[in-house]
């Protein structure tokens, strides 16, 4: 081994593959689509991957600490809507505000409860919440299946909000990307959620709260999918709840494990969410220029999410020792 | 005082407490629940809905349970075999779609298009299981993944070739008959179903793939171990996983005679729902196929009922959720805690009250007061041995003895210095006794009676006796076989100390003191054991009285000693022969000159003796108190007492030093000399007994003289 060659192999990660594979497909479609290049596609790249990025920041804390929230689209549409529903029918602003977030904690909280104190794995819990949450909402609290902004709302106000020519929701991806680095890198309970990712047992044992980090973490999540709902509110001027049923979820954890983040914890941060959203959001900007059907679409989506998903079982494969039973 | 101490006895006596705990030690308890749940969820949507139970309306929705139940039996082996399949839902779209696809628009016959689904089942299940088996990737989102791409899949296909499905023409009366018709009354989904079922059933618990399955999802690395091809196996669990979700996905095809956008959407929900609320376990292993079948109709009747009902989208969703996730709860807290509940509840003592006995103390001047006189003995094999319960002696003056390592070791004559492993039995060898042909006949703890010839070769006699009717623990199994002695005819008595505890917990046994030590016998004639006498606290030693016409033997929890008459009058009963002892009896063993001897594994405690009536307070202690705290049986100074045919005590032994012999459980005489062994002792002692007969040895006075 001799020589940059060696250097750059021995260097190399999946972070800096996919970001290679971003740059040539950006290359790739620069020189092949036209109209690509242009300010306004590239700000809708961004843009479209705001909301995309915003809940794999959610997801990925999540997964670095070793688990999954398979609840946040069910929460981020269902919380919303709920919200607007609650607006439309009269109640204050700062009253439904206070409702809906303290219902989207509670989610938060039950899930990184029944993960941690009761020991069921993370992705019965949340698939199983996510289910309820839609259920629960869709059944009880609304009346159809898309909620519109009411006229004048702050929230149709943001959707509206440019700011050097650049829709706001980029800025606020581009501030959570900076909240979640600081957290992760430089706050105490940032590395906690690395060490009880890595390996639970070692971390209880040097005195790490691995049990309340665990609520606090889901929690967070469930809190930037309300975020992230509200944003989708502000720029389409309504919530659709059948969103719950696309795809969305797939896309999210595409996002993270494409970036880097093993979904066996303990691995990743900010840096490959970013990348991951960069090669998603190019792909999906290039395969709507180029009109591929939706449909089509969600299996090549599905089927890269697949490739990614098998890479990531290789790269990070199942350490037989410590997995727990039931740990599937 | 007297009144409370009377209640008591009542409540802990006459209340089966220890039931509950045998009850939670079967299997089938974890069927319990869901099946309560079953009964529920029938019960109450059968009455609010009307016509639930004309025969249509079951006829239609038991042919969408035959589908389900397909489905779910599959997930329910992909889950056993500690996996998940969540790709039901599009293998059974797919599969739908292949068949309406092969009949209506490639106007093949019904077989082709049955193969046709299978085909996809069995292609979609074997790339799960490469991935997940081969490639060890994590079930749960791999399957999700492969479940999005297999729905992608579908919607494709179905937008490209739905119309032309349902403009054709093409028609036949089996097509028609496996998606309407009847055979006996029944539909072809739930015979298929019923079949499906059945097969899978026998094949998980009576074959050795269903084995395997178990083996790999109950712990993957002891079934890798053990030569299990582990990989392989889960590979094949969801290549099944995908024939049956195949073969429902051909059933719904001729059913609706066509293909929709929603065929198959929530069916991954709906049946790991199933599956999980019907008891079986997230980790694999645990489960079977009937508590798949009874979560498959929980969850139907219930989504159905709800439909029904008439309430609103999102309902399902919403209780389905609940259930998904009060069931998994349920079951990792169980799975996790049932051996906490268990030591919980199955120690349920009762109550006694010992007779006083008469005094012991050194100096007493009572028959039983104990004295120093075995510290005299000389030591064989100290240190080399652990546990040497019983000792014996051949003809040749060998001498024998178990050891905890499950081995019995010869120490040869005249100075006993030099041993050998004479056999390995592999459990503890407790009581020993030499029949007639100079086999040595002994009982192993936990496993059984067994025979080892002269030459070393271990038989097994016996290991099991008739299980009683009204026993819920199997106590047909022998738990803890302790001593035999053997009959003039060739029969061999043998006691099986208690039902409820194995040997290693007699402590716990004596803390509960519930009745139900055993005498058994093994006829050598026909090899069949029978129970002669049931009910004792702790049966220990056996001894054939000189003129063999009964037996003794001992019960160590009362502190008796009992006969029991092989012939005469009162042949076939028992009866108490000395009582309140101040000592636990335990073996018994012929003495020269017409006497027996009888060895105490301890001395009685006041304070345990009062226990005894107390139950309440036994129970508390054995759940709150960690074991080496708790009060049980003094062991740590026993003895030798010596009785005569008219149960007069003649003689009392022991060590106070407690150095060498602190607990005795067994003694045996041999020319002269006394052998003496104790199953928590390091050494067997040699004690030379004064007056007795020099020439006087035990196989003789059994067997007569032989050369």
């Amino acid at each position: 081994m001799g020589g940059s060659a060696g250097v750059f192999l021995r260097n190399l990660n999946q972070e800096r593959i996919v970001l290679v594979v971003a740059l040539a497909v950006f290359v790739a479609a620069m020189v092949g689509l036209p109209g690509f290049l242009t300010a306004g596609n590239l700000i809708a790249i961004v843009r479209s991957i705001a909301v995309l990025g915003i809940l794999a920041f959610g997801m990925s804390v999540v997964i670095i600490g070793r688990g999954i929230d398979l609840s946040m689209v069910a929460v981020m549409a269902m919380s919303v809507a709920w919200y607007l529903q609650l607006l439309g029918d009269g109640m204050p602003d700062y009253q439904a505000f206070a409702l809906v977030l303290g219902g989207v904690l509670a989610i938060g909280l039950v899930n990184g409860f029944l993960v941690a104190y009761a020991d069921v794995p993370a992705i019965f819990v949340t698939l199983a919440s996510g289910s309820f949450v839609f259920g629960y909402v869709r059944s009880q609290l609304i009346s159809s299946d898309a909620v519109p902004v009411p006229d004048g709302h702050w929230v149709e106000l943001l959707g509206g909000l440019r700011f050097l020519g650049v829709p706001v929701e980029v800025y606020l991806f581009l501030a959570l990307a900076a909240l979640v680095f600081v957290f992760l890198r430089f706050t105490v309970w940032g590395r906690y959620v690395y060490y009880a990712g890595d390996n639970p047992v070692a971390a209880r044992n040097i005195g790490i709260p691995v049990r309340p980090m665990l609520l606090l973490r889901y929690a967070l999540s469930a809190v930037t999918a309300f975020l992230a709902g509200l944003l989708t509110a502000a720029s389409l001027h309504s919530i659709n709840t059948r969103v719950v049923n696309s795809t969305l979820l797939y896309d999210i954890v595409l996002v993270a494990v494409i970036g880097g983040i093993g979904l066996s914890g303990g691995k990743g941060g900010v840096r490959n969410v970013l990348v991951g959203a960069a090669l998603i959001g190019i792909l999906l900007n290039a395969m709507t220029i180029i009109d591929i059907p939706l449909l089509y679409q969600n299996l090549i989506k599905s089927t890269i999410l697949l490739a990614a998903i098998i890479v990531d079982g290789l790269l990070n494969p199942r350490d037989e020792q410590t997995a727990q039973q039931g740990d599937i | 005082m007297k009144l409370r101490e009377r209640l008591q006895a009542w409540r802990y006596n006459l209340v089966p407490d220890h039931l509950i705990g045998e009850i939670l030690t079967k299997r089938w308890t974890d069927n319990a629940i869901p099946f309560l749940a079953l009964i529920i969820t029938v019960a109450t949507f059968g009455s609010i809905i009307p016509g639930f139970f004309q025969l249509y309306s079951l006829q239609e929705s038991t042919r969408q349970l035959g589908e389900f139940s397909l489905v779910v039996i599959g997930l329910t082996v992909v889950m056993l075999g500690g996996g998940i399949d969540l790709a039901v839902g599009s293998i059974f779209a797919l599969s739908a779609f292949s068949a309406v696809a092969t009949f209506f628009i490639l106007e093949q016959p019904v077989w082709v298009a049955l193969l046709a689904s299978l085909a996809t089942g069995l292609a979609f299940g074997a790339v799960n299981g490469y991935l997940i088996g081969f490639l060890r990737l994590r079930a749960f989102i791999t399957t999700l993944v492969t479940f999005i791409i297999g729905r992608a899949l579908y919607d494709i296909l179905i937008v490209a070739h739905g119309s032309k499905i349902q403009m054709s023409f093409v028609s036949s009366d089996t097509w028609d008959f496996i998606g309407d018709g009847t055979f006996l009354g029944i539909s072809v989904p739930i015979w298929s179903a019923i079949v499906l079922a059945v097969v899978t059933h026998v094949a998980l618990t009576r074959s050795r793939p269903g084995w395997h399955v178990l083996a790999v999802g109950g712990s993957r690395r002891s079934a890798h171990n053990a030569g299990i091809q582990v990989r392989l196996t889960v590979f094949f669990t969801y290549v099944f996983s995908g024939l049956c979700s195949a073969l429902a996905g051909f059933l719904i095809a001729t059913r609706l005679s066509g293909a929709g956008p929603g065929t198959g959407g929530g069916l991954e929900i709906l049946a790991l729902t199933a599956a999980v609320v019907g008891g079986n376990s997230l980790g694999g292993g645990r489960g079977s196929v009937v508590k798949g079948l009874m979560g498959a109709i929980i969850v139907l009747v219930l989504t159905n009922g709800l439909i029904r009902l008439g309430y609103g989208t999102g309902t399902n969703q919403m209780v389905l959720g609940i259930l998904l996730a009060v069931a998994v709860t349920i079951d990792i807290r169980w799975l996790k805690n049932r051996h906490k509940v268990l030591n919980e509840v199955y120690v349920a003592p009762v109550y006694l009250r010992m007779g006083e006995p008469q005094s012991a103390v050194p100096g007493s001047g009572t028959p039983y007061a104990l004295n120093n006189k075995l510290s005299e003995a000389e030591h064989i094999g100290l240190g080399e041995l652990e546990g040497p319960e019983d000792v014996i002696l051949d003809r040749n003056d060998n001498l024998y003895c178990g050891t905890r390592h499950g081995e019995i070791i010869r120490f040869f004559a005249p100075d006993y210095t030099r041993s050998e492993v004479f056999a390995h039995i592999g459990g503890f060898p407790l009581g020993l006794a030499f029949d007639a042909d100079g086999n040595l006949i002994t009982c192993v703890g936990a496993m059984g009676l067994y025979a080892i010839s002269p030459d070393g070769k271990v038989t097994r006699l016996s290991a099991e006796t008739a299980r009683s009717w009204t026993s819920v623990n199997d106590d047909a199994r022998l738990r803890d076989p302790n001593d035999l002695d053997i009959a003039q005819d060739g029969k061999i008595y043998f006691t099986d100390s208690t039902k409820r505890y194995d040997a290693h917990d007699w402590a716990l046994d004596s803390i509960e003191n519930r009745g139900t030590g055993r005498l058994l016998v093994y006829d050598p004639a026909d090899g069949s054991t029978k129970t002669l006498l049931d009910g004792y606290r702790y049966t220990n030693g056996v001894c054939m009285a000189h003129d063999n016409k009964s037996l003794f033997f001992s019960e160590s929890w009362r502190c008796r000693i009992h006969r029991y008459w092989l012939e005469g009058p009162k042949a076939g009963t028992a009866e108490c022969v000395i009582k309140d002892m101040p000592g636990y009896t335990d073996n018994i063993n012929r003495a020269s000159d017409g006497t027996y001897w009888m060895a105490w594994l301890g001395m009685r405690t006041p304070s345990f003796d009062l226990s005894l009536r107390h139950p309440s307070m036994r129970k508390r202690m054995t759940r709150r108190l960690p074991q080496d705290e708790w009060l049980f049986p003094n062991i740590n100074t026993g003895g030798v007492v010596k009785f005569d045919e008219n149960f007069n005590i003649v003689r009392t032994m022991a060590d106070l030093s407690g150095v060498s012999h602190p607990m005795v459980t067994s003694m045996r005489e041999h020319k002269g000399e006394l052998f003496i062994g104790g199953i928590l002792n390091n050494r067997i002692g040699r004690f030379r007994i004064e007056g007795a007969d020099p020439t006087w040895d035990a196989n003789t006075a059994y067997w007569g003289t032989r050369t």
